[in-house]
């Protein structure tokens, strides 16, 4: 298992090096925009990746509140955790490509609000993973999972329902985009694609471990005898 | 130009940061551990 994930490693570091190459040397200079467009090959991806770790989230969260599985609990925190930083990641290259197209860093505009909020409910969810002690964390957490995913369908629509400032989307969205920047936008999302998995990979390991340590410190803690507790 | 530079650094910045909290968790576990055995 170590060793998959050791050619694993290198073939993500491979593809997301090959992947910077073709956003900055191969694909074409936008017309209007000029360079500063190529933060599209990075902010797009990155939002379909955080995306797709949220519905993987609300997934395991149902499965969880179904079966009460410990496997999904740890996926969903894992799944949540990873979504945050990508998240993270539009929200910071956002502002950076709106300053010098629209001329401002920031507009309280639909898809923008919406993503924020997005961010605000998973972070949310990790706080309550990470400073609940209560035994129905998990639910809660399920919970409050559930309701976050809703943000997604209306982050990702907004732009079709709502009268907003930022670009139309990339697929269905009626606007027309470069093939070759297709080709490179899509290197782009698969290398991202690869680079979440391998985190989730190292993450979710981590959280088994967690789990198992917490487990054995508990029985420690029942075994001593009680003179020295 | 700088802005298409700021706004890769910063992506690689947040995803280093957060592979060295995943490091630095990883060491704490393994600290615990250790403690674990030598009490056993």
């Amino acid at each position: 298992m170590k060793r998959i994930f050791t050619v694993f490693a290198l073939l993500t570091g491979l593809l997301l090096s090959y992947a910077l190459y073709q956003a900055l040397i191969v694909a074409p200079t936008e017309k209007t925009m000029g360079d500063v467009q190529r933060i599209f090959y990075y902010h797009v991806p990155s939002a379909w990746t955080a995306f797709l770790l949220f519905t993987i989230n609300f997934v395991a969260s149902v499965v969880y509140l179904i079966r009460r599985s410990s496997a999904a609990d740890a996926l969903a925190v894992v799944s949540a955790e990873v979504g945050v930083v990508f998240c993270t990641v539009v929200l910071v290259t956002g502002p950076l490509w709106a300053r010098p197209v629209w001329g401002i860093w920031w507009t309280w505009d639909v898809r923008l609000t919406s993503t924020l909020v997005l961010w605000l409910i998973y972070v949310s969810y990790l706080m309550l993973r990470r400073f609940s002690a209560s035994g129905e964390t998990p639910v809660l957490a399920a919970a409050l999972a559930i309701f976050g995913a809703l943000d997604v369908p209306l982050v990702y629509f907004s732009i079709w329902i709502f009268r907003t400032q930022h670009p139309q989307p990339v697929i269905g969205g009626g606007g027309s985009i470069d093939p070759r920047m297709w080709h490179v936008l899509l290197i782009n999302w698969a290398a991202f694609l690869c680079f979440a998995l391998l985190i989730c990979w190292s993450r979710y390991r981590l959280e088994v471990l967690k789990r198992e340590v917490e487990e054995m410190q508990a029985l420690e803690a029942l075994l001593q005898p009680r003179g020295s507790r | 130009m700088n802005f298409l530079y700021a706004a890769y650094a910063a992506t690689w910045i947040i995803h280093i940061s957060y592979l060295a909290t995943l490091l630095l968790r990883y060491r704490r576990l393994r600290k615990q551990i250790e403690e674990l055995r030598r009490s056993q």
